[in-house]
């Protein structure tokens, strides 16, 4: 081997040829296919690889409806409609970027989920998982400038309350609205700059999601028990086994998907975005997309300007900290017979908030959005604090294989083995 | 590896059975990747044919001009499919040069019958054949060339009073658009 050049393994001489200069098929050969894997997923493990495969989707679809879009006030609904009604294929374009956004925090809310209730914040991960909030608040910055662009009542009314929500910050708010619509009011710098910068998060998306794989690929996935490996016979690697599971859970996803862009697609929209925007008249019930509901409920239950903007970037925020929130070494929440529970509860009081954010802010609704508030802050700053001191854990299991392999596999080493809890 | 998943009654993957007879992992990966292929061909479709001329553009694929009001010797110039086209109401002098040229003395080869309907109109498109350049000659100030027709100012070509090549880089004569008379003093270019 000549130095300086990469030893390669691969036979193929052209293959062999760039990998000896630029070792891009060892590392894909390293990271997807022999990377060692927990054998014991299951399938809740797919929405990683399905959130990377939407927003692929997102993007390939998003260059080529700005390819026939205008970003300007007087020209973005019209443009809207003709990609609907001349460009050829525009109305699938179109549908499939609408409801990808849908499928994208569908799969991203489980993908969140999955990490809350298998532990997977907790040490080493926790850089992991801030990383993961960084892309779902990237995430909910690009949908809702998205939302803006075919510039109809709900995006127009929908940018005019997200914005005004930084005028709640004292002394500077005011003016910061102002820097944010290059205006006085939401118009046509406002509708140009969030053009420019949902094309963009995307590509600053795809960089954050780089370095959650590369970090995930330094600690290695956490599996449904939530304990370590201890040795090869608790992984697989990750090609075929993974590749082929994932492909699985990429069907069911592609079905969901396509029920939805073929026989539903205006379902998770709002018929008055079908309207153009209008400055002088705000519809009678304005509600965010679905996806921003719980946190829409949040900002409403409190009666207070500043208070209700800071609790609901607290809801987000609080997200950071989970790791240093759950003290519990039990990452698994099969091994947490309390806590477990709480979680489901605070599951349901999540789809609460979902529900109570699409109601009229009035009467009973606000009571409930009230109490769901502060069981959503209560679950992470009081309840897991707590439960890590006083909740007793079940028995882990010695090791993935010896759980899964019913009868037992083999142990890594001459440890004296129990009978032990089947997960 | 492959061997553990392989049930233990068939073959496993390169084994006793000779090379023709392929295993079930094989056809497996040709199913799949079959799949595959078509799968990403099917979806890479409507991404390729959004990018062609969508129904409005189609739409406006046609124009009509009106006749009457270009004088002998005027040329005109209409927009068509965003692109211009010369109309020239050609003078007896101008249609009898057309006609006298030694059609196999040219570098395009084409009778001046070929290239109109009716004798005093000439019909084509302003783009020159070398680089999409427009030539110059509709204005009676124009530079014409030495062949009376058109005088393409990017790179000097040369064009007759029938729209065909004569000297410079261009390799064909103007193209002659799809036209039709719709009436004596009407026509409907596309």
């Amino acid at each position: 081997m000549a130095s300086g050049l990469h030893e390669s393994s691969f036979a193929n001489p052209v293959v062999r040829w760039i990998d000896q200069r630029m070792p891009v098929f060892t590392m894909m050969q390293k990271e997807y296919g022999s990377f060692p894997t927990p054998r014991n997923f299951n399938y809740f493990w797919n929405f990683g690889a399905l959130a990377m495969i939407n927003l692929v989707i997102m993007i390939a679809t998003g260059v080529f409806l700005a390819m026939n879009y205008t970003a300007h006030t007087s020209l973005a609904f019209e443009s809207v409609e003709r990609i609907m009604r001349d460009v050829n294929y525009g109305w699938l374009l179109r549908y499939v970027h609408m409801n990808g956004a849908s499928m994208f925090f569908i799969v991203v809310y489980i993908h969140i989920w999955r990490g809350l209730y298998y532990g997977s914040y907790k040490a080493p991960r926790e850089l992991l998982w801030m990383l993961g909030v960084v892309i779902f608040l990237l995430m909910m910055a690009t949908a809702f400038m998205g939302y803006v662009l075919p510039w109809g009542q709900m995006s127009f009314w929908g940018a005019t309350v997200i914005t005004n929500l930084f005028s709640a910050i004292p002394l500077v708010g005011d003016s910061i609205v102002t820097l944010l619509w290059g205006g006085f009011s939401v118009d046509n710098p406002t509708l140009n700059r969030f053009f420019s910068l949902h094309y963009l998060l995307p590509f600053v998306i795809v960089g954050v999601v780089f370095l959650h794989v590369a970090a995930l690929h330094i600690t290695g996935s956490n599996n449904p028990l939530g304990i370590d490996p201890k040795g090869p016979q608790d992984t697989v690697p990750f090609h075929p086994y993974y590749t082929a599971k994932d492909s699985v859970g990429m069907i069911v996803y592609f079905i969901v998907f396509a029920f939805l862009v073929f026989f539903t697609p205006n379902y998770l929209g709002h018929p008055d975005n079908y309207i153009p925007a209008n400055p002088l008249s705000t519809p009678a019930h304005i509600v965010p997309e679905w996806y921003f509901l719980p946190f829409y409920a949040i900002l409403r239950a409190v009666p207070n300007k500043l208070g209700g903007v800071l609790m609901m970037f607290g809801a987000i925020a609080v997200l950071f900290v989970l790791p240093w929130l759950d003290r519990s070494p039990v990452r698994s929440m099969r091994f947490r017979p309390i806590a477990k529970w709480l979680l489901l509860l605070w599951t349901a009081n999540f789809l609460v908030l979902m529900w109570a954010g699409g109601r009229p802010a009035e009467g009973i609704y606000v009571l409930i959005a009230r109490l769901s508030t502060a069981y959503y802050f209560a679950y992470f700053l009081v309840i897991l604090p707590l439960l890590s001191k006083v909740e007793r854990p079940l028995p882990l299991p010695e090791s993935i294989s010896r759980a899964v392999l019913r009868g037992g596999g083999p142990l890594h080493s001459a440890a004296a083995a129990k009978p032990m809890e089947k997960a | 590896m492959a061997d553990t998943l392989a049930p233990s009654s068939s073959p496993s993957t390169g084994g006793a059975h000779g090379p023709e007879q392929g295993t079930k992992r094989d056809f497996l990966k040709l199913v799949t990747g079959s799949f595959a292929v078509i799968g990403v061909g099917a979806i890479a479709w409507p991404f390729i044919a959004s990018m062609n001329p969508a129904k409005d553009v189609l739409a406006l694929a046609s124009t009509d001009v009106d006749l009457s009001h270009i004088a002998e010797g005027q040329a005109v110039t209409v927009m068509w499919r965003g692109k211009p086209v010369f109309v020239r109401h050609r003078t007896p002098q101008e249609i009898e040069q057309a006609q006298a040229v030694d059609v196999s003395s040219l570098r395009d080869p084409e009778t001046d019958a070929a290239r109109v309907q009716k004798a005093p109109w000439l019909i084509v498109v302003g783009v020159c054949t070398h680089l999409g350049c427009v030539p110059l000659g509709q204005k009676p100030t124009d530079p014409r060339g030495d062949y009376g027709g058109w005088f393409c100012p990017c790179h000097g070509s040369e064009y007759d009073t029938s729209g065909r090549i004569r000297r410079g880089p261009a390799p064909l004569n103007l193209v002659v658009p799809e036209y039709a008379f719709t009436s004596d003093t009407q026509i409907r270019i596309g």
